[in-house]
């Protein structure tokens, strides 16, 4: 509309404008594309949360793409979450101590395998690397009969020690990469001045690397707290389940039967993460494809 | 210097609590899984020796064989699923929507941070077919056709299935992907260009030969984690209808937890881990060849 008017009031625009409209109608199949692409990642979520306001008969009697009557039925969240909240509980008490431990031992352990001296040093992390190939199938079994022959099956700690373990490999390798970019001379630099290696790493390594330390941890809070595999095999009883194995069976008993509920708790679990993407998505992006690529 | 950051003490506290846990719940039970390659039975009920059986078994297994076929199925086709789709979104990311790309970035990365069991059991509702008509369905009605009945046969299942891997990781091989595009000089698109290369022929000799090593780094990626496939189709389907989308991982799981039999489930374990070991390798190594004869 804007151009038109220009158009008429100078004189060598028409041909400009001509050919800027060419150039936008060949664009358009790529516009229609863009849109659609926007249409089919963005539509799924969007439709199950609008079902998360829907009253059961609004399910089973209004088509399935009709706007909820009203926004401000939150009967459904209420449902859902008398149910999560235990889980979501579980899952807080578990993923958040094997995160700080992951972070801690493994960065440790990245500064000793980078910037201390010693023989060996690329054997283990090679051993290390070789944990990232590993299939959780090949773990499972035996850790299972340990924590069971422990009695540690009616407490949370299966997880918490699984989820250490499993987190170390890859943490582990970025720390050691990330103070690779660390010139020598600075912790070089410290121990001239009389700290102790243990000193440097804490008073010099770590503060240094917080911004890494961030990104790690937010890359592994993703794993760990979207884990299902470990989760569903260590915890037997219904009051250990964490978040993601709680809504499976959570489906099971509403399922079929009350869709309402089931739809307000999908949205949840799916609400927490969208918060935290929201504010940090581009340290997520960038934080797992490094892992990726490392990998 | 060099005795402070060789200090032996320093390196124990330091590696030491690292290692110890990852040896102790990584390293020893991998190792104590393949022992009990050679047993049958289950913590509960005690263990037997026994010898090879396992992996006879598992040669002549008839849902072995049909849990492998599906595996290596579900990972041809979401490995070249994700990577192609990724790879065209990169380049409508590079070459067309440029510095706008970001916000759309962004979006189409989200369901890669979403929980799996959230993604599918929205899968579930969005592919329903009774009570509620889900929208594909009622798409599909709206369209003329007839709904189907997703989840009722083992090929329509492993549709939903692989759509739905590839809707949640084609916007993290996008990234991946976008980033190995974005390092590809500017000149030599520009002499290219100038050498009247555009369009399909600029992509086809320029833009991916140049992008190879991404793209073979992002194939090695996801195959590793299509053949591991678990957490996605526990959730969605269950392995079913019967067992008709059981990948290795899932009767691994069942083997074990529901009939307890650790002996043959470690076997099938150890296959997977030998089969993904064995892929990788094998398109590392065909991915050297061709750049030592390029």
């Amino acid at each position: 509309m804007t151009t038109t008017t220009v158009a008429t009031r100078r004189g060598p625009a028409p041909a400009r404008t001509h050919r800027s409209t060419r150039r936008h109608l060949r664009r358009i199949p790529l516009y229609i594309l863009v849109t659609l692409l926007l249409v089919v990642m963005v539509y799924p979520l969007v439709w199950i949360l609008l079902g998360s306001f829907k009253t059961q008969d609004e399910f089973l009697n209004n088509p399935t793409w009709a706007l909820p009557h009203s926004f401000f039925n939150v009967s459904n969240y209420g449902d859902a979450w008398s149910s999560i909240a235990l889980y979501l509980r579980n899952s807080v008490l578990a993923v958040f101590p094997a995160l700080a431990l992951v972070i801690v031992l493994g960065t440790a352990a990245g500064y000793a395998l980078e910037v201390m001296v010693f023989r060996g040093r690329s054997r283990v992390l090679m051993v290390f690397l070789a944990g990232i190939m590993i299939p959780g199938q090949m773990i499972l079994l035996p850790l299972f009969t340990v924590y069971f022959k422990l009695h540690l099956n009616s407490t949370l700690w299966p997880l918490i020690i699984t989820y250490t373990a499993t987190g170390l490999p890859l943490t582990v390798f970025m720390m050691a990469t990330y103070f690779r970019s660390i010139p020598r001379e600075v912790f070089e630099a410290s121990t001239l001045d009389g700290a102790s290696a243990i000193r440097s790493f804490w008073s010099i390594g770590f503060p240094m690397m917080r911004s890494a330390v961030f990104t790690i941890a937010l890359v592994q809070f993703f794993f760990l707290w979207n884990d299902l595999l470990i989760a569903l095999t260590f915890t037997t009883q219904d009051d250990l389940r964490t978040v993601q194995v709680g809504l499976l069976n959570f489906t099971g008993q509403f399922g079929t039967v009350d869709y309402g509920p089931t739809f307000a708790a999908i949205c949840i679990n799916m609400l927490l993460v969208l918060g935290l993407y929201i504010f940090m998505n581009q340290r997520v992006m960038r934080g797992l494809s490094a892992g990726a690529v490392k990998g | 210097m060099n005795r402070v950051l060789g200090d032996k003490r320093a390196i124990l506290v330091l590696l030491g609590p690292a290692l110890l846990v990852y040896s102790l719940v990584m390293l020893a039970p991998m190792l104590w899984s393949l022992g009990y390659t050679m047993f049958s039975g289950s913590v509960i009920t005690g263990f037997s020796w026994a010898g090879t059986k396992n992996f006879s078994t598992l040669l002549h297994d008839p849902a072995a064989r049909a849990a492998l076929v599906f595996t290596l199925k579900y990972a041809v086709v979401v490995t070249v699923g994700q990577v192609a789709v990724g790879y065209l979104l990169s380049l409508l990311y590079v070459f067309f929507l440029r510095r706008a790309s970001g916000l759309i970035r962004t979006l189409v990365f989200f369901p890669v941070v979403l929980p799996t069991v959230a993604v599918a059991l929205l899968f579930q509702k969005f592919f329903e077919f009774a009570p509620q008509t889900g929208p594909v369905n009622s798409l599909l009605e709206a369209l003329g056709m007839h709904g189907v009945d997703w989840f009722g046969s083992a090929g329509t299942a492993f549709v939903v299935i692989a759509v739905m891997d590839i809707w949640r990781s084609m916007g993290f091989y996008a990234v991946l992907l976008y980033a190995g595009l974005v390092d590809i000089p500017e000149e030599v698109l520009e002499s290219a260009r100038i050498d009247g290369a555009s369009g399909t022929r600029l992509v086809r000799s320029i833009v991916l030969p140049l992008s190879l090593p991404v793209l073979v780094s992002s194939i090695i990626f996801s195959i590793n984690g299509t053949l591991k496939v678990f957490d996605s189709i526990y959730a969605l389907t269950g392995g079913g209808p019967g067992s008709g989308s059981t990948p290795l991982t899932l009767l691994m799981y069942r083997t074990s937890f529901f009939y307890g039999d650790y002996g043959y489930g470690a076997t099938i374990a150890f296959g997977l881990t030998l089969l993904s070991l064995v892929v990788t390798l094998f398109i590392f190594r065909a991915n050297r060849r061709d750049v030592t004869e390029a």
